[in-house]
């Protein structure tokens, strides 16, 4: 027999199939997923809680589920906004995976859901490889993170349909750099959209909501330079190679 | 630390190809990372050591081939060394209309097989 194979196998192909079967899964029944990444205390759950609500308000069918990597302060957080929420322990894993996050939506997910908010573990760099079958990715950093968060996780923030900035309200205590950040971010990510808000005063609440039900009624997504560039052998089965 | 997932997930399709092709040992899988991959080689390489333990990749060597990012201008037709922190805006034009032409890899390349597959085979048969 031969003593190597050439495989050419794509790592991660196998969570990108499930990703993009999950993504087919969702559009038949009109929903989409928004993934959110952000580090831990980002203030992703607040500002989401706030957008929770406001769809809640307008009649916009949406449900949540958050992912933690051990206690359930979160679930409870966005529960209070009165949409379906459910909670989803990793048990220390640090990113959920395109499957795990289809295993918890079968038989919770109501029907009715047109936008499912996916709030991942708090972690800027692991989430960033697993596309879980969402429509809009969005990635989240507060003020108080310092202005070169994108260039320390580039993944994270290059792959973002959305960039949101959070907590503006302290941007002036903590000497907030604006325009550092954003040409920060465009030099990962040009032509990305950027989003100032703050959960306290309301700033830029909405923004959020909105963009998905852009998406959701087929507007045209950003395109990351960093997304996978065409014609990458990324998930070509293996005849193409031999 | 993802490292860990992605060594299983290394893991088990150079397993499924042992057995598609009757290896009983693996000495080597070369795998691509590139520059942008968000995979950290040295996490990665701890993490597989543990995870081979008990499978046929066992004492295995994982040898990492990295690729470089490049990218390219649309509007201008630049092409440089993105780098690290990467920088994705043209810096010829400082368009935003460009595309990544490689670093975003990770991809098993390669798999050997450890020596003496006849005698493997013989074992197993006998
Ligand atoms: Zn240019």
């Amino acid at each position: 027999m031969c003593r190597t194979v050439d495989l050419q196998q794509a790592v991660l192909a196998r969570n990108d199939d499930s990703a993009q079967e999950l993504r087919t899964a969702l559009a038949a029944r009109g929903t989409i997923a928004v993934n959110l990444l952000s580090s831990p205390g980002s203030g992703k759950t607040e500002l989401l809680e706030r957008e929770l609500g406001l769809a809640r308000e307008r009649g916009v069918p949406v449900a949540a589920l958050t992912a933690d990597l051990a206690t359930e302060n979160d679930a409870l957080r966005l529960g209070r906004s009165g949409v379906p929420v459910k909670q989803v322990l990793t048990d220390g894993l640090c990113h959920l995976e395109a499957v795990m996050l289809r295993g918890h939506l079968d038989g919770w997910l109501p029907q009715a859901t047109r936008l499912l908010f996916v709030e991942n573990v708090g972690n800027l760099v692991c989430p960033a490889s697993y596309d879980l079958g969402e429509s809009l990715r969005v990635a989240l950093a507060s003020v108080t993170e310092g202005e070169d968060k994108p260039l320390k996780y580039p993944t994270a923030f290059g792959l973002a349909h959305l960039v949101l900035v959070t907590k503006t309200d302290l941007a002036a205590a903590v000497g907030f750099d604006e325009a550092a950040f954003l040409a920060n971010v465009r030099r990962v990510n040009p032509g990305v959209e950027v989003v100032l808000t703050s959960a306290r005063t309301g700033q830029g609440v909405g923004t959020l909501l909105d963009r998905a039900l852009a998406v959701l009624a087929g507007e045209p997504v950003h395109r990351p330079v960093m997304g996978r560039p065409a014609g990458h052998a990324h998930g070509a089965p293996l005849a193409d190679h031999s | 630390m993802h490292e860990m997932s992605i060594a299983l997930a290394v893991i088990e399709q150079v397993e499924q190809a042992a057995a598609e092709h009757g290896a009983q040992a693996v000495e080597e899988v070369l795998l691509q990372v590139g520059e942008l991959a968000g995979v950290v080689p040295q996490a990665l390489d701890f993490c597989y050591e543990l995870a081979c333990a008990d499978t046929v990749l066992a004492g295995s060597t994982l040898t990492v081939e990295p690729v470089a990012a490049r990218a390219r201008c649309v509007d201008c037709g630049r092409e440089w060394a993105v780098g690290m922190p990467p920088d994705l805006a043209c810096p010829g034009c400082g368009g935003a209309r460009t595309e990544l032409l490689a670093g975003r890899e990770l991809q098993i390349l390669q798999v050997r097989w450890a020596a003496d597959p006849v005698l493997a085979r013989a074992d197993q048969e006998g």
